[in-house]
C-alpha cells in the first residue's frame, strides 16, 4: 500500500519508494535523498512532537531525523504490513 | 627520512556528528587557531600536528557537511575548500574523511562523493569502539579494497586513538596517486548520481559490514522518555531550571572575586599615578569599564559549559525537536532554542551561537529577538528599582511580590520576542518553506578535553570581541563625562558641566513624556556601554561616592525612592526590557550579519518598543494616581 511518510502510523515499518519534488529542483527533496531517503530503504516514524504531532522523529537506516510534516510529505513509502519491526541486516 | 619543509595541508571533512572535531582535538591538542573564513562568519579552525616521524601537518577542521550540494553556508565552504576553490584558502594536499563507524549508511555516501573530487584521501572510521560495543563488524580490508583509498580505525575520545591515522598519513604524499575508482561517466550526471551513490553505498555495506540491529538500545530507551510529549517537556524544564540555578548561584563567588580584583587594581593604579586626566582615564574609564564586562565571564562560561555538555551528549537537538512546533508558529525554528537560551546570560554569545542555524531567514529572526532575552546585565538595574519601589509583601500567601515583578519582567521579554518574530514572519513577503531536517545523533558521554577546548575558545572569542569595542567606548564615554571640567566656583556636581551632563539635560525634552528626569537621562548615556553601569552612573549623578555597584545600590535606594514617583520607576523598568542599551550587542550583530542595515533595524525597533512601552506604562501609572 503506497502512502506518504507523514501519514504512516507510528512504529510501523515501511519501505521508501521515492522522494517527490514539490517544485522544480526541489532542494528539500534533494537533501532528503542525500540523507538516505531512496528506493528500498527501511523507514519508521518513532515519535512525534508534543504540539500538533509535529515534527516527526523518523528513523531511516541507522539515523534519526526530525522532519516537519511538510518535509515528510515528499517521501512516498510502502507499508511493510503489520507485525514487522525495523530490525534487520544491513 | 627528512622532514618536509612545508607542512602538508590536511582537511578534515565529514558529516555533522561524525566526531570530526573530537578527532581534530585529538590530533592537534591545544595547538589550534580559531578565526573566520574570509568575508563570512563561519568558524575556521586550524591546528598543527607533528607526527612521530617528524613530518609536519597543518590540519584544517572543515564545517560538517552532508553533501557537496550545499544547503548552508557551512556546507558551501566545506565544498569549496575541498575542491580548492575558496578564495584566499590554499587547496588541501589531502582529505581526511571522518565517518561514524556506527552510521556508515549515511556517511559512506559522502565518502563516495568526496572521492569524486580526485584528491588523495584517507577514510577515518571514527568511533570504532562504539561500533564494536554494538556488535557492528566492519571488514576494514574489504572496505579499503572496494573504496580504493586507505581506511583506518580511530577512537577520537581515547588517547592514542588516532595513532593508526597518523601512521597512515605518513604514507600519503603530495604527489601520491589520486583514488583510482570513480563512478562511471553516465553515473556522474546530476540525476544518476544520487541513485548511483546509494547503490554503491549499499554494495559496500553488504560486502564489508554486518550489523546486528539498527539502533543502540540506549538511544531507543532514552528517546522514548526524553521525546515523550509529557515527560520530555518536563525533563527539558528541569534541565533549564538546573542551568539557570547554576548560572546564578555558582557564578556569584567568582563574580565577587573579579569585582574585588578590579576594585583593588583601580585603587592601586589610582594611588600609584599622580591625580590627573591619565589617572582618571585608567581608573574610571578603562579598569572600571572593562572590569564591568569581564565580571559576566563566569556566568557566560558556566552557561557555555552546560550548553557544550548538552550539545556533545546529543540532547540539544532533542530540545529543538520538542520546541520546534512552538517556535515555528512564532516565525523561529527549533534550532533557535540554543542561541536564545544563551542570551539569558548575555546576548553576545547568544548571537554568536546562531551560527548553528543553517537557514539565513531563521538565523536573522533569532539574531533580531535575542536582545529581548533578559541578560544578566539587566539584573543590577532591576534589583535596584524593585528594591526601592516594590514593597516586600506576600501575594496569595505564597509568592513574594518583588519576586513576581522580576518574573514578570523576564516573561515580558520572552513574550515580546515571540511577538516580534511573529510580526517579522507576517511582514516578510518570502513565504517559501524553510526546512528543519535535523539529525538526532546517538547519545554519547561528552569528553572533558573537548569541553575544555570548546570553553576556552568561546571565552577567548568573547574577550577579544568585547575587549576592543568596550575599550574604545569606555574611553569615549569617560571623555564625555569628564570634559569640560567644572569651573572653580561650581556649585552643582561636576557632571552637570560636562558634555554628558549637557546632553542629559537636552534629552529630557524627549524623555519627559515617559517620566525620566535629567539624572536618569545622563545615566542612560554611560549605560549604553553596559546596562549595569546605569546603577553606578545614577550614583555619580546623585553626587554620591560609590566604589562598586552594590554599595551604590544600597545608598541610592532611599534617595531615588524619595525622589522618583512610582510611575517613573515602573517606566524605567519597562524601558530596560527593550532598550537597545548595549553597544557590544549591536557590534556583534554587525559582525554576524555583516550589515549596518540590520544593526539599524534592530536598534531602531528596540528603541521604538522601549519608548512606546515606557510611555504607556508611565501615562497609565500617572492616570491611576502613581505619578
Amino acid at each position: 500500500m503506497s502512502m506518504i511518510l507523514s501519514d504512516l502510523p507510528r512504529r510501523t515499518s515501511a519501505t521508501v519508494e521515492a522522494v517527490e519534488d514539490r517544485v522544480p529542483n526541489d532542494a528539500i527533496a534533494r537533501r532528503l535523498r542525500e540523507l538516505g531517503f531512496v528506493d528500498g530503504e527501511q523507514v519508521q516514524v518513532m515519535a512525534v512532537g508534543p504540539i500538533g504531532a509535529e515534527p516527526l522523529l523518523v528513523q531511516i537506516g541507522y539515523t534519526r531525523f526530525a522532519l516537519r510534516r511538510e518535509e515528510a510529505a515528499r517521501v512516498r513509502v510502502r507499508s511493510n504490513g503489520a507485525g514487522q519491526t525495523g530490525v534487520g541486516q544491513a | 627520512m627528512s622532514a618536509v619543509a612545508v607542512p602538508l595541508r590536511l582537511a578534515l571533512v565529514g558529516n555533522p556528528n561524525s566526531g570530526k572535531t573530537a578527532l581534530f582535538n585529538q590530533l592537534t591538542g591545544s595547538r589550534q587557531k580559531v578565526a573566520n573564513y574570509a568575508g563570512v562568519t563561519v568558524e575556521r579552525k586550524e591546528g598543527r600536528l607533528t607526527a612521530p616521524s617528524g613530518r609536519q601537518y597543518a590540519v584544517l577542521d572543515l564545517p560538517g557537511a552532508y553533501s557537496l550540494h550545499p544547503a548552508s553556508l557551512d556546507e558551501a565552504i566545506a565544498r569549496d575548500v575541498c575542491r580548492g576553490f575558496y578564495p584566499g584558502e590554499p587547496a588541501p594536499d589531502a582529505l581526511v574523511c571522518v565517518v561514524d563507524a556506527t552510521n556508515l549508511r549515511l556517511h559512506l555516501r559522502f565518502v563516495l562523493e568526496l572521492r569524486e573530487i580526485g584528491k588523495p584521501m584517507i577514510v577515518a572510521l571514527n568511533m570504532a569502539d562504539a561500533a564494536r560495543r554494538r556488535g557492528i563488524a566492519i571488514d576494514v580490508d574489504a572496505l579499503q579494497r572496494e573504496l580504493g583509498v586507505p581506511v583506518v580505525e580511530t577512537v577520537a575520545v581515547r588517547s592514542g586513538g588516532a595513532q593508526a591515522l597518523i601512521a597512515a598519513l605518513d604514507h600519503i604524499g603530495t604527489r601520491s596517486a589520486a583514488p583510482q575508482k570513480r563512478l562511471a561517466a553516465h553515473e556522474r550526471d546530476d540525476a544518476g548520481e544520487s541513485q548511483a551513490l546509494h547503490a554503491e553505498t549499499r554494495r559496500l555495506l553488504s560486502l564489508a559490514v554486518t550489523m546486528p540491529r539498527r539502533t543502540a538500545r540506549i538511544d531507543d530507551a532514552l528517546d522514548r522518555w526524553l521525546l515523550h510529549p509529557v515527560f520530555g517537556l518536563l525533563a527539558l524544564a528541569v534541565v533549564m531550571f538546573l542551568i539557570f540555578q547554576a548560572v546564578y548561584a555558582w557564578a556569584t563567588p567568582m563574580m565577587d572575586g573579579i569585582e574585588a580584583v578590579t576594585g583593588w587594581l583601580g585603587d592601586w593604579v589610582g594611588g600609584a599615578l599622580p591625580a590627573g586626566p591619565l589617572n582618571s582615564l585608567l581608573v574610571d574609564g578603562i579598569i572600571a569599564g572593562v572590569g564591568g564586562v569581564i565580571v559576566f565571564l563566569p556566568q557566560i562560561l558556566i552557561l557555555f559549559a552546560f550548553i557544550l555538555a548538552l550539545e556533545e551528549s546529543g540532547y540539544l537537538p532533542r530540545a529543538a525537536f520538542l520546541l520546534d512546533r512552538m517556535m515555528a508558529a512564532a516565525g523561529l525554528s527549533g534550532r533557535s532554542f540554543i542561541p536564545l537560551l544563551s542570551s539569558f546570560a548575555c546576548a553576545i554569545p547568544g548571537i554568536m551561537a546562531t551560527r548553528s542555524i543553517q537557514d539565513p531567514r531563521d538565523r536573522l529572526a533569532t539574531i533580531m529577538v535575542a536582545p529581548l532575552m533578559t541578560c544578566s546585565a539587566r539584573l543590577p538595574v532591576y534589583a535596584l528599582l524593585i528594591g526601592a519601589f516594590i514593597p516586600q509583601q506576600q501575594v496569595w500567601g505564597v509568592f513574594n511580590l518583588q519576586g513576581l515583578v522580576l518574573f514578570a519582567l523576564y516573561m515580558a521579554g520572552i513574550v515580546s520576542a515571540l511577538a516580534v518574530s511573529w510580526v517579522m514572519k507576517k511582514w516578510r513577503r518570502d513565504k517559501s518553506e524553510h526546512p528543519l531536517m535535523l539529525e538526532l545523533p546517538s547519545y554519547r558521554l561528552p569528553h572533558p578535553r573537548d569541553l575544555l577546548i570548546g570553553l576556552y575558545e568561546r571565552a577567548m572569542i568573547f574577550i577579544k570581541r568585547v575587549g576592543g569595542i568596550i575599550l574604545a567606548l569606555t574611553v569615549l564615554l569617560w571623555f564625555l563625562l569628564s570634559f569640560p571640567a567644572a569651573p572653580a566656583d561650581a556649585v552643582g556636581p561636576a557632571i552637570d558641566y560636562s558634555f554628558a551632563g549637557r546632553i542629559g539635560h537636552a534629552m529630557t525634552a524627549v524623555f519627559a513624556p515617559v517620566g525620566f528626569n535629567w539624572q536618569i537621562c545622563i545615566a542612560l548615556i554611560p549605560g549604553m556601554a553596559a546596562r549595569e553601569v546605569v546603577v553606578s552612573s545614577l550614583a555619580t549623578v546623585y553626587a554620591l561616592s560609590a566604589s562598586n555597584d552594590d554599595a551604590a545600590a544600597q545608598a541610592l535606594s532611599p534617595l531615588i525612592s524619595d525622589g522618583w514617583s512610582l510611575a517613573t520607576a515602573l517606566s524605567l523598568l519597562v524601558w530596560f526590557i527593550y532598550a537597545p542599551q548595549c553597544l557590544s550587542t549591536l557590534a556583534t550583530i554587525r559582525r554576524e550579519t555583516n550589515s549596518w542595515k540590520q544593526v539599524a533595524i534592530s536598534a531602531g525597533y528596540l528603541f521604538a518598543l522601549a519608548y512606546l512601552a515606557s510611555l504607556i506604562t508611565y501615562q497609565v501609572a500617572v492616570a491611576l494616581g502613581a505619578g
